[in-house]
């Protein structure tokens, strides 16, 4: 037993069945108290917390822009530049919020590259890998250009209905659980804790470890320890490599596909 | 406080006394802490590979590249006129100061002289460029230890300048204004005036802020003491700016070795001056930034005085159709708001660079933490990175 897969909470059948004036005070609600989740990567994000202050302030429309994580937050705001190294993050980090969620992509890099669309190692737009609901021009854009944005994702939302956003026409959604990651282990040459006594536990670790995935383990296989150790509670034991990504990257969302309608298998 | 979503679940902490009880003692296990690349306390897309034992910091490496969009690949296919956008974009808090050593790297190059206007429009824009840089970070700083009021009381300068700045270029974050040879255009009638008025409305308020934060017993139990970069460590890893002279690492290229005006406004009996301190503390650092705000405040009304007094007269030379610069090496490096920023210039004689490389000085910033990281504790290590003041962009360029 490693993580709970509670299921991830998603949106029911009934939401396209709901009546109209349902559906219209669900979106009311919906849009004026938008989470917004903290995704600052480059200039743009400078501008998005200028918009954030008290001169321009788009708290007043209902976006609250301390949302503690990406499980929390119903909008994601992606100020910058994505580059190739931090998009598997980017993605990630979008499947973990929960549906029904929103993306603005906010400045001319995470639009289409920017200024850096002949760069080897820069995504171009960030629409490569997640789907992008309000796009906001500039470089860096206005605060109020962010706050039009914002009012455009507002009237977005009145008019929409949730179950055909997130029709799933086959695939499974990413479950909660399946966005972690195992223990990782600390290298041998860390400083005084790299005793015996923490080797010690780690090779009881590894003993007990259930295999998650097809992987061998990296340490050296010790004889079993005197008394056999009930250490079932532990997360398996995959030491990992430095840049290690989980998240396989997904085929790119075509430009015209709308919100997703199916995520890949882990 | 660290809100690093990414730690283990809990129950693999009471497990480790499961652990210990058959192997005999009490056993721990060090775990690795990945913070970032993103998290509120990162200023931007740095990972921090911590390896904590309990609360305390064993060892800590910074994983940079998360930002790293090829800037010195692409300036060899722009020409000197399009390096400029570019340039401003690594370190974004102080755009003005990263272009201003592109064009005095191209500058010397073509041996080209600057018409005196430009010049001191150019150290005046500077050094807005400066006090803007650093108060962001006196209020992302106190953000991150806890304290709310301060970031909106600095964005409320920051706009007060940034008006002025957009007025005068287009650009609130980003002016592309330089130009080889000078500046693009002169300033707005009126607009010294109200640059006037913006400083002394910023210095006016100035007060406000420092008042939270230098005698405030939070920030100094927080910040006193931790996080101690010592002289040498600072020189032996090129560690410059702010944070190296809070360290006591007396060096600023504005006073050692001038470029634009700033012979003239450091010399003796002017107004710029260097703030230096001893202990290298998180404390020091803020208090060498507050410092050097006001510094930079005086420095900026000193050269609006200057630029109303000196005549009407060109702000550009004028270019050829085809800016082709001729073979050679140059190494240019000015004081940036973060640290010392050098421009290796080489050319071939074509219209683009054959090679512009950077130096930047977050780079030698961020990298001096994984001395000053291990034997500090979790909290501690918020309060270390903030007072840093590097820009993820400026480190991976």
């Amino acid at each position: 037993m490693s993580t709970t897969d509670l299921g991830m909470p998603g949106i029911g059948p009934l939401q396209s069945a709901a009546p109209y004036p349902l559906r219209l005070v669900l979106n009311w609600g919906r849009r004026y108290s938008l989470w917004v989740f903290n995704f600052g990567l480059a200039c743009c994000a400078i501008e998005f917390i200028a918009a954030s202050t008290s001169r321009h302030d788009f708290i007043r429309l209902g976006v609250i822009p301390f949302a503690h994580g990406p499980r929390q937050a119903d909008l994601m705001i992606v100020s910058g530049t994505v580059t190739d190294k931090m998009a598997p993050a980017v993605r990630r980090l979008y499947a973990q919020m929960a549906e029904p969620k929103y993306v603005i992509s906010f400045g001319a890099c995470s639009n289409s590259g920017g200024p850096y669309w002949d760069s080897y190692c820069v995504t171009k737009g960030v629409d490569q890998i997640i789907p992008v609901d309000v796009y906001v021009p500039g470089c860096p854009p206005r605060p109020e250009s962010l706050l039009q944005a914002i009012v455009k994702l507002q009237e977005k939302i009145a008019g929409e209905n949730l179950g055909r956003r997130y029709r799933r026409s086959g695939g499974t959604p990413v479950s909660a659980a399946a966005a972690t990651r195992p223990l990782v282990a600390p290298d041998g040459d860390g400083g005084p804790s790299s005793r015996s006594t923490s080797r010690r536990a780690r090779r009881v670790v590894s003993e007990a470890a259930v295999p998650r995935r097809q992987t061998t383990s990296v340490l050296p296989s010790a004889p079993p320890p005197a008394a056999p150790v009930q250490a079932m509670t532990l997360r398996p034991h995959t030491p990992q490599t430095a840049e290690d990504t989980v998240v396989d990257m997904p085929a790119p969302v075509p430009p015209n596909a709308g919100p997703e309608t199916k995520e890949g298998p882990r | 406080m660290s809100k690093a979503w990414q730690t283990p679940r809990v129950d693999s902490a009471s497990s480790t006394l499961d652990v210990g009880i058959g192997a005999g003692g009490l056993a721990t296990a060090d775990m690795v802490l990945n913070i970032g690349p993103q998290h509120p306390a990162t200023h931007g897309v740095l990972r921090l590979r911590l390896v904590v034992d309990g609360e305390k910091i064993v060892s800590a490496e910074p994983v940079v590249g998360y930002m790293h969009r090829g800037a010195e690949k692409l300036f060899e296919v722009r020409d000197y006129r399009q390096i400029i956008v570019l340039a401003n974009r690594h370190d974004w808090l102080s755009a003005f100061a990263n272009e201003l050593g592109v064009v005095l790297a191209t500058e010397q190059l073509l041996g080209m002289e600057v018409p005196e206007r430009a010049v001191w429009i150019r150290t005046l824009l500077a050094e807005l460029n400066r006090v803007l840089s650093h108060l962001m970070f006196l209020g992302s700083y106190p953000l991150e230890l806890g304290a709310l009021t301060p970031v909106f009381y600095a964005f409320r300068e920051r706009e007060e300048l940034q008006s002025v700045l957009e007025e005068l270029s287009g650009g609130r974050l980003h002016y592309m204004f330089n130009r080889v040879g000078g500046l693009k255009q002169d300033v707005p009638a009126g607009w010294t005036l109200r640059t006037l008025d913006a400083i002394k409305a910023v210095r006016r308020r100035m007060p406000d802020l420092e008042n939270l934060l230098t005698d405030n017993e939070i920030v100094k139990a927080r910040t006193v003491d931790v996080g101690v970069l010592s002289r040498d460590l600072a020189a032996a890893y090129g560690v410059s700016g702010p944070i190296a002279r809070a360290s006591g690492l007396d060096v600023d290229l504005r006073r050692d070795e001038p470029y634009l005006a700033y012979g003239e406004l450091f010399a003796p009996g002017g107004p710029g001056r260097v703030p230096v301190r001893k202990h290298g503390d998180c404390y020091d650092r803020l208090v060498v930034l507050i410092e050097q705000v006001r510094v930079s405040l005086d420095l900026a009304e000193a050269c609006v005085e200057k630029l109303r007094s000196l005549p009407a007269g060109p702000v550009n030379v004028r270019l050829p159709k085809v800016l082709k610069v001729p073979e050679g090496h140059v190494y240019r490096w000015t004081e940036n708001p973060l640290g010392l920023n050098g421009y290796y210039l080489v050319s071939r004689g074509d219209k683009v660079p054959w090679r512009l490389k950077l130096r930047s000085a977050s780079f030698n910033n961020v990298q001096v933490l994984t001395r000053m990281l291990p034997g500090q504790l979790m909290s501690d290590m918020v309060s270390i990175m903030g007072s840093m003041f590097f820009v993820v962009g400026d480190v991976d360029k």
